[in-house]
């Protein structure tokens, strides 16, 4: 097991408390920021970290903050991103429910770093009893002078808030969220401007994802320099990877980034193998928007290197034979997992959630999504598997916001490695009108 | 139409949260409070209620309302128990997981059953796949679903009655 910044102690009793979260060295660097650093000095380190988004786009985080407008005299606000709602995503449910502190620890300091003196957590409102514990946990912090005003007697001053959201996926989406927290449909703005420049309440905001949040508490007590020996190249300090599917021990695993993902699926300190015994078929290493790969090229990359897991392997090759880190949700499907039935269910989901404000997206996830239906269930024609790459093309790069590429990607890349499991469905119309086909006799092609 | 005095007291302290004059950034939280409070559904009546509260005007209540899941429009059973059937949860059995509720309760999924205890229905991924297949009822994840675990949960739902009304439980601001 690597280094564990951000679960070290997630096994402690008591962990979720002020008191034996404090007692563990938790709230280290909102002393260390507000009395030995400048906010300035903060985003530094941060930069310096090499930290990127972990939310799924990997845009670094360092950049971001310096992009916040300073000069203007408006507010200043953080915003944190908990509408986890990728499928194959739980790792920051499982963050906030076990370890809420480091979450809000990471606000103090980030919102200290960004002279903001108001800050929200935005969180999916299904996470009912996560927002429960975290109000408790925010309580706890203000109780202890964490929080509120003058905080640890110098002149800055926070408060914080969680606000639920009304289960939209499209408000993970920073500029739909930022309109679902001002109180409006989740419809994501056109930018520029950026929320750096006009984002909450049209004032200076930056949204980030919880991990990323939590990963400011390590990179502040450690320094940005030491953080970013951790990982390979421009993929510095630990990843938490949210394992699904057909594994033998699914859950969230906090990894060094550069892990080869041979070790992650197989090792018995993370995923522990395919279960009852079967073989590898296929992986979505990053949620459920990025390119599916077949075993062997989420193995090992065209040219015969091992991949690893880092955001420059994974995307090795392009969309042609590589994919995407992402959010880090790890879905892994054995030899009797339909690749038809997957996508059916993933492109239901994206015509579910499209906001409907562009066409490409409001119209072309209902049409991928009735055609995978029929392929599915046994009446499709051979002329579909082409229509549906047509109709991804044509929503690929023509919408406001990456939901339409997130719908398009899985479509485009099951077809590109798994065309010969479409044909079958539509050679064998009879014995795939069972919803088990697969797994009553696997097929692999 | 009116909120409790104590969830009114709630309400006014939500609304505090946020900046003058941006009073409507109350509008999520205070329809959760709504939903809970008036029976787990958004009249026409209450989303108006909510309307005043806020000083905002009722189209702009109702344009968020269905936008967002997690509202419901139509009157719900008392248990509204939503299934996961998204790609890692299919992958881990969700299908036979509905198929048996159904069976058990007698309707299919999106339908409510005759006394109104029990409404079915299947959700897009609420987060929990490692722990696939799951549900939600009321504030609560049931996870690693099996049949049996199924059944138990009917039987301790049933058994706790109207008040294991999930509306109460849907409270998401203390």
């Amino acid at each position: 097991m690597g280094r564990q910044l951000l679960l070290e102690h997630i096994n402690v009793p008591g962990i979720d408390t002020f008191s034996v979260y404090r007692g563990k060295g938790g709230y280290s660097s909102v002393e260390k920021a507000l009395k030995t650093m400048t906010p300035d000095a903060v985003t530094e380190e941060v930069k310096k970290s090499g930290l990127r988004g972990r939310g799924g786009a990997g845009f670094p985080a360092g950049m971001k903050w310096s992009f916040l407008d300073r000069k203007s005299n408006k507010p200043r606000y953080l915003v944190c991103n908990a509408d986890e709602s990728e499928p194959g995503t739980f790792k920051d449910r499982y963050l906030m429910e076990k370890i809420p502190h480091i979450l809000i620890e990471g606000m103090i300091t980030s919102s200290f770093a960004l002279g903001a003196n108001t800050s929200y957590i935005y969180v999916r409102g299904e996470y009912m009893y996560i927002i429960r514990i975290l109000e408790k946990a925010i309580q706890e912090a203000y109780a202890n002078g964490f929080l509120g005003k003058n905080i640890l007697g110098t002149d800055y001053s926070l408060d914080l808030y969680v606000h639920p959201g009304g289960g939209a996926y499209i408000c993970g989406e920073e500029t739909a969220l930022l309109e679902s927290l001002e109180g409006k449909r989740g419809n994501p703005r056109l930018k520029p401007p950026f929320p750096a420049v006009a984002g909450l309440y049209a004032s200076p905001t930056v949204v980030n994802n919880v991990e990323t949040i939590a990963a400011v508490c390590s990179i502040v007590n450690m320094g940005g320099d030491e953080y970013a020996k951790i990982g390979i190249g421009k993929s510095t300090g630990t990843k938490l990877i949210s394992a699904s599917g057909h594994i033998n021990k699914p859950g969230v695993y906090e990894i060094e980034l550069g892990l080869p993902v041979e070790e992650f699926i197989y090792s018995d300190q993370y995923c522990g193998g395919i279960w009852k015994g079967r073989k590898l078929k296929a992986v979505v290493a990053g949620g459920s928007s990025v390119p599916i790969l077949p075993a062997d090229l989420i193995l090992k990359t065209v040219k015969g290197e091992s991949r690893v897991m880092t955001y420059e392997s994974l995307a090795d090759g392009g969309f042609v034979s590589g994919t995407m880190l992402g959010s880090g949700g790890f879905i892994v499907y054995d030899e009797t997992a339909c690749i038809v039935r997957n996508l059916w269910t993933f492109t239901r989901f994206y015509h579910h959630e499209s906001c409907g404000q562009c066409s490409p997206c409001r119209e072309g996830t209902g049409w991928m999504e009735k055609v995978l239906h029929r392929i599915e269930h046994g009446h499709g024609h051979m002329s579909d598997i082409d229509l549906l790459v047509d109709v991804a093309k044509k929503i690929e790069g023509n919408t406001i916001c990456p939901l339409g590429d997130a719908a398009a990607w899985p479509v485009a890349s099951a077809i590109r490695h798994f065309r010969d499991e479409f044909e079958y469905h539509i050679n064998n119309p009879e014995k795939v009108k069972n919803p088990k086909h697969f797994e009553l006799e696997p097929v692999l092609v | 139409m009116e909120f409790s005095s104590e969830a009114l007291a709630l309400a006014k302290r939500i609304i505090a949260r946020y900046p003058e004059g941006k009073q409507k950034s109350a509008l999520l939280p205070l329809l959760h409070l709504a939903q809970s409070e008036f029976g787990g559904w958004l009249s026409t009546e209450t989303m108006d209620y909510v309307a005043s509260l806020l000083s905002i005007k009722p189209v702009e209540v109702y344009e968020v309302a269905t936008f967002y899941t997690m509202f419901n429009l139509k009157p719900v059973g008392n248990c509204l128990i939503e299934v996961c059937r998204t790609g890692p949860c299919w992958l881990r059995g969700a299908d036979d997981i509905v198929e048996h509720f159904e069976k058990k309760l007698g309707i299919s999924e999106g339908e409510t059953t005759a006394d109104g205890m029990f409404t079915l229905k299947t959700v897009e991924c609420l987060g929990s796949c490692g722990t696939a297949p799951m549900l939600q009822c009321g504030a609560e994840f049931y996870e690693n679903l099996t049949n049996e675990k199924v059944d138990e949960l009917i039987v301790k739902l049933k058994a706790a009655g109207k008040k294991s009304s999930y509306m109460k439980d849907q409270r998401v601001m203390n």
